[in-house]
């Protein structure tokens, strides 16, 4: 597994970008998705299964997600999550 | 032909770059119609987002289906820490084309290449699926330039003006003297090994009429395209470049021609009452693939070709 030691963020608060922050979590906590977003109505079950899947993917748990989604496509959130966790994993 | 001589050969009449870590521009980019793409994880992108970029790119190639020819301009493998990294990073992805910046050594292409080829046998590619096109940036590059342009993944050459004139200590003009011996040493390197040269870029968007200057130069010097930073530039490489009704007429008759006298065995070839040999069937060639690009004519309708 691993896990995020320090908090950390990737990603703008702009057009089609979205500013995504990891947070360390206490033991056996999980996943939590805070999702804001200017598509929530439409995509936010999508954002958040996506979210979850790359979380699953990359073998991270104990992590708390905050997403300010500005319209960003799935790449993006996508890189900019990857990014996140790289930062947030530096010792 | 092997894949790297197809990559040689290639349109490029524009490679557009594309800042690598604003998502806007990279879901708009392919809607301009550039032949290349070129997004930028160097110049473009702060030291602090290096990483950001990085990521961004390499998903961007994964998820999004694009429809032109894709390339990444890393940071310099040997003068940053960043340059290795996005290789990694990025060669799964499979971008058509790396570019390397201020290329300044054979070494530093091989290191590349050897990251190619290890990258291509391990994802299953085909070699030769990822090539090279390095930037001369510097006075030493451009003393570098005829054994850089000879490495085997070396596909085209690019000049990277607006470094090369700092390195020179003088500045852009309209008139273009002070790129002019590091154009053509350029173009004669290239053509020496087989591959392209692409011109600088033109900085001054809304300048237009030097824009339409410069390309019709470096065109008429034998420059295979043009680097741009804007939209609006494409259309106005792909006019300079797009050969007129008449050359691509009689370009059509000269392959017609060659390819009856192959067919019927015939050495010697006239076409409107000229010779024709091996350069002029090349050059046709181009015309036609141009004329093909522009979408003037279509290749199912050429008599040469079925």
């Amino acid at each position: 597994m691993n896990y995020v030691i320090n908090e950390a963020s990737a990603g703008f608060e702009e057009k089609n970008d979205a500013f995504i922050t990891v947070k360390p979590a206490k033991k056996d906590f999980g996943t939590l998705i805070n999702l804001k977003s200017s598509v929530e109505k439409q995509y936010g079950t999508h954002i958040k299964n996506l979210i979850s899947k790359i979380l699953r993917e990359k073998n991270y748990t104990d992590v708390i997600v905050d997403i300010i989604d500005k319209g960003a496509w799935d790449y993006t959130l996508i890189a900019r999550l990857v990014t996140a966790l790289e930062r947030g994993n530096l010792k | 032909m092997s894949i790297i001589d197809d990559a040689k050969m290639r349109l490029r009449r524009t490679m557009m770059f594309v800042p690598g870590n604003t998502p806007k521009m990279i879901n708009n980019a392919a809607l301009y119609g550039a032949d290349t793409l070129m997004f930028d994880a160097e110049d473009a992108i702060a030291i602090s987002q290096k990483d950001s970029a990085r990521n961004l790119i390499k998903y961007a190639l994964q998820c999004l289906p694009f429809p032109c020819e894709t390339a990444v301009r890393i940071n310099h493998i040997t003068q940053t820490p960043y340059g290795i990294d996005d290789l990694k990073a990025i060669l799964p992805s499979k971008p058509n084309l790396i570019r390397l910046p201020k290329t300044e050594s054979v070494e530093e292409v091989q290191i590349a290449t050897n990251m190619i080829e290890k990258t291509e046998i391990k994802e299953n590619m085909k070699k030769g699926s990822i090539n090279i096109i390095c930037a001369i940036e510097s006075v030493r590059g451009l003393y570098e330039v005829q054994k850089i342009a000879k490495e085997p993944r070396v596909i085209a050459i690019a000049l990277g003006g607006e470094d090369f004139i700092a390195d020179l200590r003088t500045q852009r003009t309209l008139g273009g003297i002070e790129l002019y011996y590091a154009r053509s040493e350029i173009l004669m390197a290239a053509r020496d090994a087989g591959i392209q040269a692409i011109d600088t870029v033109f900085a001054d968007v809304y300048n237009t009429d030097g824009f339409k200057a410069e390309v019709t130069r470096s065109k008429d010097m034998g420059f295979d395209g043009k680097s741009v930073v804007h939209p609006l530039q494409i259309e106005i490489v792909h006019e300079i470049y797009t050969p007129s009704k008449e050359e691509i007429e009689h370009s059509l008759r000269v392959l017609t021609g060659y390819k009856d006298a192959i067919d019927n065995n015939r050495g010697v070839l006239a076409v409107d009452g000229k010779m024709i040999d091996g350069p002029i069937v090349v050059r046709a060639r181009r015309i036609v693939d141009q004329a093909i690009a522009a979408g003037i004519i279509k290749r199912k309708d050429i008599q040469h070709e079925k």
